[in-house]
């Protein structure tokens, strides 16, 4: 079973490669995981993916060979039968094989969710907390353990899961890293939580998906990772070197509209609204 | 609390836009406006316009200005969608400022479903539903003209929008907060909310109105499972609008109150919540689509058993998947927002039920191929929209499959993956659809066919530029491309994709073209429909003359089958005698509705500016409409005998 | 072959078996459909109540619903609509016997039962108001201006539409159009009533409790 899934698997990625006629390009984010939630997101995408092409492909023969077979000219000599009403038995097949098929889907779906919800198995008892606010049009992290904040680019360490804890001090925002895992949004007045890792250091792409306005293009940000000592070292060296952060800066930063280069500070005030918001209005 | 936002008549002023875009389509419309009232006036044919269009409450009239107010906002839509993908054709572009592109999705979206894609459909319900059931109206037919005309002015308070203070910018979804006060000022936003909520009264009295009109206005032996499909769609149809669209009126009323009179129903202060307005808008969202979807769905089962020669495959499962299609998609709207974190538990729930739209549509496409099975297929120009529909449809539908599965919906969300499946579904079902409604009916909207070879041109080209507009979409999409961005950087891998989704886009709009000269040329041209019957048709509207009289039928039928008029044929028509003709009881014209629907029209303007005098004019109006029409008896009259002899004896009957 | 000949004016013709309002096909297609309006106001009216609901703890440091209401206040406003529910059903029994006069009687007492209602909701409202509880003091009381609002204004397009039929009844008398929109007025009559009802139960007795 595993080793049929597997070769499904593989052949629906063939397909799949070959319908994406990209010639050149071959980053396709989504397709690549880089970490174990995007892959377990792919996983879904493959199977849906292949359970999906088998229809179409039925629903194609069957339409190609209809439209050729009983096309109206004068010496076409197929059946016809224009009192035909229909067929139980026949509906009773189209109409058991999308249960099935949708039992399929829906089983590792329901599967993959409460998987998804759950911290990872491999997360330390004290993981890696990072709260995320989304402000207009900026994306701020705080690191609460270490008391540092950056805006509009992330650090974290590798192959270790992080939590995000994710809110937003203006309209809402998603906060997408692609190549390590699906979306969440960010929202004001309510924190969301949402479990990422990166399998290897390296430069990954970020960006909102949830339109806020006119700066929204400019909500993406990159995302390092780390290897676990150079994570420290980046740690201590902003601790070291960057500025604190003022509270009239981050009103500045988190209630002025507008655009923000990249910022790194080695403290934020206590008192943001930021990760305090808790859950009240929900 | 005065709103913070308020203007004066010199900030009205100034507020007149500057770029050179929106000037160019300002003259364009003062012109064509200019032209229009010129050439009235010059042919004198204002009373003409006044007494058998503006008054007018015959349901296949009414149909036919829903159509071409539709079409007009295809062509506003179409051109939004043009100047979008103008702009994303390579990276870094600023043919298009971030501003004037967030104000051309916005529109793009809402003006494509709510006034392009509905009232389409509307239409052609309008003007097929009465004479598929053999009725000479609709239940209420004055209701019928104030829901065209609160339309009308609805579509027309939401386009002025860029003539007068800038159009909504909020995207079609208009979530809160971002279209809140706080940030988002202006009066756009307030045409989005208006426009929609006159809009949306009209399509809720079109929903009672056809509820009533196909339970009980049924010719005499038509039972509910003798109707043809359309009228089943529409049925239904009309049923999801009841229930749904309220909730619409209350999420734009609540919108709007914040707005205008502060309120905090979805302010991020004193204890609003944003997500509420998430939910109430997908509340009636999800059943939204369902109204555009389902009436497709009634045409193409019609057009494909026609051109088939064949009964349409397992009537009995067509009428039940339509219903569960309905009941379902009331039980599905968190789907448009699994990454909300309603936690694991919720989004299985709505994954799962998502998923099960699949089995009663999976249905609907076996029974359509197998109504194909064992018949014999004239590949007219309707009947070609119905091919195409049915695979462009399926790849939307395994698409939709696939964003149902919630944690793969995660990278999915927002992304052109979901424009282009959303796309694929609305264009590669509702319009197919709607375009094999027109071309199916245009001869008994107008008495003459369109012309099949241009016909032919148009699916073809339209089929190919969509496909090639609206597939990258979904490999650019997985690349990470979200929707809305008004421009993109270069690098990402996505350049290429996107020039060709542009050409493709170019495509589709000469691919109307076609369509707009077929429209154009047929009017002398095109073959005219002289026995009512230009398609060899199965169900009662064929039975009567093209177009049909203002009466629909000078005696109702008789019905004893599904396919009634198919059986009819088959067993030898014989027409009415003239003996037995009776004089016929109609309803009057009226100019009420238009007068009603201009005063929502002026009440709403005042909305929008927060102009209270205005609003207040414009509510006395509504109500002293309401109330002189009450007092109004003289409603209806009766058409003699002998006027119907001299109409049927002209139409050669 | 496949044409009857049914009644033309089958419309218009009356049937005198049930009650007046009923007697023609107009009148049912007409009572019909506003039955069916009134199923898309109820739909209305749930979000209205579901909106209320969610936020009711959403009072951002304001008054709360308990410090709000009261109790004396809204129970003679609930008599009011639940007794001019009552008068205007006898109207409506009055107009079947056909007794123009008594019909009239109940009508008018109807509309001042209502016009009670609305003027008692009023001076609930500048009280709040000029205590500071406005629309846009917090999200609870944007979802109860709002909610009871709009029952209000329905209360109050209701009574003028009562009146134009009162003047239509006196000028044309009890016929089947005139007793079809009387019936009409008075479904949307109940209907409010009933909607009353929830707000009287999950909005004043509830919100005085929790």
């Amino acid at each position: 079973m595993a080793r049929n899934r597997k070769i499904l698997r593989r052949f629906s990625w063939v397909v799949m490669a070959s319908l994406l006629l990209t010639g050149c390009s071959t980053q396709i984010p989504v397709l690549q995981p880089q970490g174990p939630v995007a892959q377990q997101e792919f996983g879904l995408i493959e199977w849906s993916f292949f359970l999906m092409l088998i229809v179409a492909i039925v629903v194609f023969i069957l339409f190609g060979v209809f439209i050729y077979r009983y096309r109206n000219t004068p010496n076409n000599k197929a059946p016809y039968e224009p009192d035909m009403e229909g067929s139980r038995k026949l509906e009773f097949i189209w109409t058991l094989i999308p249960v099935v098929i949708v039992l399929l889907i829906a089983v590792p779906t329901v599967r993959t969710t409460y998987a998804l919800q759950a911290p990872p198995s491999t997360a330390k008892t004290d993981p890696l907390v990072i709260n995320v606010t989304s402000a207009a049009w900026k994306w701020v992290f705080q690191y609460p353990k270490s008391g540092l904040e950056t805006v509009n680019y992330l650090v974290i360490p590798a192959n270790e899961p992080v939590q995000f804890n994710l809110t937003s001090v203006g309209p809402m925002n998603t906060f997408w890293i692609p190549s390590l895992g699906g979306m969440e949004f960010n929202m004001p007045n309510v924190t969301l939580g949402l479990w990422l890792q990166a399998d290897h250091p390296g430069i990954y792409l970020g960006r909102s998906a949830n339109f806020s306005g006119v700066g929204f293009e400019h909500m993406s940000f990159t995302v390092k990772a780390l290897s676990i000592p150079q994570f420290n070292t980046w740690v201590s060296a902003v601790k070291k070197t960057a500025p604190a952060l003022s509270s009239a800066e981050n009103n500045q930063i988190l209630y002025t509209h507008g655009l923000s280069p990249k910022l790194t500070f080695s403290s934020y005030p206590s008192t943001t609204a930021t990760g305090t918001a808790g859950m009240s209005g929900m | 609390m005065l709103p913070r936002y308020f203007y004066n008549f010199s900030t009205f002023m100034s507020m007149f836009p500057h770029n050179y875009l929106i000037y160019g389509a300002d003259v364009s419309i003062v012109g064509a406006t200019a032209l229009i009232i010129f050439v009235l006036t010059y042919f004198k044919k204002w009373k003409w316009l006044w007494d058998n269009w503006i008054t007018t409450v015959d349901h296949k009239r009414i149909g036919i200005m829903y159509i071409l107010a539709a079409f007009a906002m295809f062509f506003r839509g179409g051109t939004d969608g043009l100047l979008m993908r103008t702009q994303l054709a390579l990276p870094n572009l600023h043919f298009l400022s971030a501003q004037h592109y967030d104000e051309i999705f916005t529109t793009h979206g809402t003006i494509m479903i709510l006034f392009m894609a509905m009232p389409m459909l509307i239409g052609l319900i309008n003007v097929a539903v009465p004479l598929q059931i053999g009725a000479r109206d609709v239940a209420f037919p004055y209701l019928n003209a104030i829901s065209f005309w609160t339309f009308f002015f609805g579509a027309m308070l939401f386009n002025i929008s860029f003539v007068f203070g800038g159009s909504p910018d909020a995207g079609w979804t208009s979530y809160a907060p971002l279209s809140e006060l706080q940030f988002d000022p202006g009066p756009g936003e307030n045409y989005y909310l208006l426009g929609l909520q006159l809009a949306g009264i009209g399509t809720i009295a079109t929903g009672v109105n056809f509820l009533v009109t196909i339970l009980k206005m049924r010719a005499p032996g038509m039972t509910l499972m003798k109707m043809p499909q359309f009228t089943w769609a529409t049925l239904i149809t009309s049923i999801i609008i009841i229930f749904a669209f309220p909730v619409l009126t209350v999420a734009l009323a609540l919108l709007t109150i914040d707005r205008l009179a502060g309120a905090h129903f979805f302010t991020i202060a004193a204890g609003g919540m944003p997500m509420m307005w998430v939910n109430l808008f997908w509340i009636w969202g999800h059943p939204e689509v369902y109204i555009v979807i389902l009436p497709a769905f009634g045409i193409l089962s019609d057009v494909i058993s026609t051109f088939s020669g064949k009964k349409i495959f397992g009537y009995t499962a067509m009428v039940v998947s339509l219903a569960a299609i309905a009941a379902l998609s009331f039980t599905v709207w968190v789907h448009h927002f699994f990454t909300m974190g309603a936690g694991a538990a919720v989004n299985s729930f709505f994954g799962v039920s998502t998923m099960l739209i699949a089995i009663p549509t999976g249905v609907k496409i076996f029974n359509w191929l197998f109504t194909m099975y064992r018949g014999r297929i004239r590949f007219t120009t309707p009947m070609l929209w119905a091919l195409a529909f049915i695979p462009t449809f399926v790849v939307g539908g395994m698409t939709g499959v696939m964003l149902a599965v919630a944690p793969a919906d995660y990278q999915y969300h927002n992304s052109y993956f979901l424009v282009s499946h959303f796309h694929y579904v609305l264009i590669g079902g509702t319009v197919f659809g709607a375009f094999a409604g027109i071309y199916y009916w245009w001869p008994k909207m107008f008495g003459h066919k369109l012309n099949e070879r241009l016909g032919r041109w148009h699916v073809g080209t339209f089929v190919l530029f969509f496909n090639m507009t609206f597939f990258p979409m979904y490999i650019v999409g997985l690349m990470g491309m979200t929707r809305r961005m008004y421009t993109y950087p270069s690098g990402l891998g996505w350049t290429a994709l996107n020039l060709i989704e542009t050409i493709g886009a170019f495509g589709q709009g000469a691919s109307m073209m076609i369509m707009a000269v077929n429209i154009v040329r047929s009017i002398k041209f095109g073959e005219r429909d002289v026995t009512g019957d230009i398609w060899d048709g199965r169900t009662l509207e064929w039975s009567t003359t093209s177009p049909a009289a203002e009466y629909n039928f000078s005696v109702l039928p008789q019905v004893t089958s599904v396919d009634e008029w198919w059986e009819e044929k088959k067993r030898g028509v014989v027409r009415p005698d003239h003996a037995t003709f009776k004089p016929i009881h109609m309803p009057n014209n009226s100019g009420w509705p238009f007068l009603i629907g201009l005063s929502f029209f002026i009440a709403g303007f005042g909305l929008v500016f927060n102009w209270w005098l205005s609003a207040i004019v414009g509510a006395l109006g509504i109500i002293t409409f309401l109330f002189l029409r009450s007092f109004d008896y003289n409603t209806d009259h009766y058409i003699p005998v002998d006027e119907v002899k001299r109409v049927e004896a002209a139409a050669g009957r | 072959m496949a044409y009857s000949i049914p009644s033309d004016d089958h419309e218009h013709a009356i049937d005198t078996s049930g009650p007046l309002e009923y007697s023609t096909e107009e009148n049912k297609l007409k009572i019909l459909g506003f039955w069916v309006f009134l199923g898309a106001e109820f739909v209305l009216f749930s979000c209205l109540f579901a909106t209320y609901i969610v936020l009711h703890g959403n009072t951002a440091g304001g008054p709360t619903s308990q410090q709000l209401y009261d109790v004396n206040g809204f129970m003679t406003e609930t008599m009011l609509l639940l007794v001019s529910s009552f008068t205007s059903g006898l109207a409506i029994h009055a107009m079947r016997n056909n007794q123009k006069n008594q019909m009239i009687v109940w009508w008018i007492i109807t509309m001042g039962l209502g016009a009670g209602f609305v003027g008692m909701e009023i001076s609930e409202f500048v009280h709040y108001v000029s205590i500071g509880a406005t629309i846009s003091r917090s999200a609870f009381l944007s979802g109860f201006f709002t909610l009871v609002g709009t029952h209000g204004a329905h209360v109050t397009l209701g009574f003028f539409w009562m009146l134009s039929i009162l003047i239509q009844i006196i000028r044309k008398g009890i016929t089947p159009i005139t007793a079809r929109k009387a019936f009409v007025v008075s479904l949307y009559w109940h209907f409010l009533d009933v909607v009353w009802i929830f707000i009287f139960t999950v909005v004043y007795l509830t919100g005085k409790v929790v």
